[in-house]
């Protein structure tokens, strides 16, 4: 591993004064993807500023909400129970993820910022834009089985690998930010990015911004959810298409619906068009399979993601199921 | 085994240097080489220009933990794994490195009671934190529960993902999550067994969860 220099901070302000010394610092969390990605060679930080004993890890009931501090666990998150009673669709999204011992350690500001894991990414020896801007993207015309079907561009295909964003991104989460200019509020709609002409950017953080907490507004959703992930294999492994989904029934009529897709796009992919048609709708597969076909608008795939164009619809579809009790 | 001395971070003196196992040559000439590479003008630069707030690159920091109940004074490079150290610096090898990456479990171990990969943990970053490892489940003699059903299950069979198969399991029972086949199995998930001893891994949580004897 590159050698870095290493220092605490024990309060927001320091931490980001410390990270502004350099523009080539960065924030230690859990450190379950920096620590991998250092490993690599993928990212050289000169310095990194630890942030673990900045106290940002309680969970806090709100008048409107919840408020989630960036440094709780992954794990403490999912096992809480004013989350699992009022969002549990973000537990069940959490414990989708990674595996018991790294979700012990990763904590939900890291996971926001948790980078690619396509291949070319990682590999040092291959063309990213991400990695390198400019140097070619070696996903659009090679191995892309993992890849976006959702605005991509062709200079990225990646997806974002969290299950945990899926969630927030369905439950129209807020993420709080300090940085050198001050406090400010960013939708989880607008954190992540697509890739555009700038891959090399996830998302929207400005240099030297700290995440301190996210915030998941009320209404709760804390009945008809479901958080469908479909990979390889059972376990411990990133979607190949995930999908997230809460919804508000009444008499047998869907009241709201708040959809998101994972494994399809750059950034947690919302489904408003599907939304917006299965208001008022009834409980019915022929209904879900008709806001699973207007989700698809717009989808393309690569050499090896074909799949997908299926795959994603379908997933979706049973989600809905799951969630509204149509199926158990 | 060498017996990890509190005070120090490098082989202890009665050690010949390229005497003794081949686990220690291969430790020392590394430390040798990695010497020998280190660019006297790095060092300098390094040297000259301290960021008062951060330890310099090369610089060894003071680190304190309690590994298997056993206080340790130690000085480690910012970049050092905490599975780096337990082997390395506190010869604790029980915990072994697979992947290296976070991806096998191989290194599981215990930190103030939970367990995490200790190849993704910098070591710094466990300051004041009690560590327990492979080495520190069993009471004297006396094998821990789990170590004992791993035995009388067959669960392993090369061995070498069976120190973090055992430490992850202890924590599935303390955590709740063994309380049926499948629930075990995710929860299991992040600890790989490439020699498939999956069925009777499961058994011998399921027999240790049956028992409460944790």
């Amino acid at each position: 591993m590159n050698q870095f220099q290493y220092a605490k901070a024990y309060e927001p302000l320091s931490a980001i004064r410390l990270l502004s010394k350099d523009p080539n610092a960065s924030f230690l969390a859990g450190g379950t993807n920096l620590v991998d990605l250092i490993k690599m060679g993928v990212v050289n930080p000169s310095k990194l500023v630890d942030i673990n004993h900045l106290p940002l890890a309680k969970i806090e009931k709100l008048p409107a909400g919840l408020r989630i501090g960036a440094l709780v666990t992954n794990s403490d998150v999912a096992e809480n129970e004013l989350v699992k009673s009022n969002f549990p669709l973000l537990s069940l999204a959490i414990n989708a993820g990674a595996s018991p011992q790294l979700r012990n350690m990763a904590t939900v500001g890291g996971n926001l910022m948790q980078r690619t894991r396509c291949p070319y990414f990682f590999d040092i020896t291959m063309p990213c834009n991400k990695r390198v801007p400019g140097s070619g993207c070696g996903a659009l015309e090679g191995f892309n089985r993992m890849h976006a079907i959702f605005g991509a561009s062709d200079q990225c295909i990646a997806v974002n690998p969290s299950d945990m964003n899926v969630a927030l991104r369905a439950l129209d989460a807020v993420v709080h930010i300090t940085g050198p200019r001050g406090e400010r509020k960013i939708s989880i709609a607008d954190f992540h990015r697509l890739p555009g002409d700038h891959p090399e950017l996830d998302n929207t953080l400005q240099k030297g911004e700290l995440i301190t907490a996210v915030d998941l507004p009320y209404p709760a959703f804390a009945k008809n959810v479901y958080y469908l992930k479909v990979r390889d294999r059972t376990s411990y492994a990133f979607a190949l298409v995930s999908a997230a989904v809460a919804l508000h029934i009444e008499n047998g009529a869907i009241k709201e619906a708040r959809l998101a897709m994972g494994g399809v796009a750059h950034k947690p992919w919302r489904l408003t068009a599907a939304e917006e048609y299965l208001k008022g709708k009834s409980v019915s597969e022929d209904n879900f399979k008709h806001a699973s076909q207007i989700a698809m608008q717009g989808a393309r795939a690569y050499q090896y993601n074909q799949f997908k164009l299926r795959l994603a619809p379908n997933t979706l579809v049973q989600g809905l199921k799951l969630a509204s009790g149509l199926v158990a | 085994m060498i017996m990890p001395d509190q005070k120090k971070c490098i082989p202890p003196d009665n050690e010949p240097l390229l005497a003794g196992t081949r686990r220690n040559f291969l430790k020392q000439s590394s430390v040798l080489t990695a010497i020998a590479l280190a660019p006297a003008g790095v060092v300098k630069a390094a040297e000259n220009q301290l960021d008062e707030k951060f330890a310099a690159v090369f610089e060894k920091m003071a680190l304190s933990m309690e590994v298997n109940g056993v206080q340790h004074q130690l000085a480690v490079e910012p970049r050092s794994t905490l599975l780096d150290v337990l082997r390395e610096q506190l010869d604790l090898t029980g915990t072994k490195k697979g992947c290296d990456r976070g991806q096998c479990g191989a290194c599981t171990v215990h930190v103030n009671g939970k367990r995490i990969n200790s190849c993704l943990s910098l070591a710094i970053t466990n300051n004041n934190k009690k560590i327990t490892t492979i080495e520190g489940l069993a009471k004297g003699d006396e094998l821990h529960p789990m170590q004992q059903a791993f035995i009388e299950h067959d669960g392993f069979q090369c061995g070498y993902c069976t120190s973090g198969q055992i430490m992850s399991a202890v924590a599935c029972i303390h955590e709740g999550h063994a309380g049926s086949e499948m629930e075990i199995r995710e929860f299991m998930s992040g600890n790989i067994c490439r020699c498939g001893a999956y069925p009777n891994i499961v058994n011998a949580i399921q027999d240790v969860a049956k028992g409460g004897n944790v």
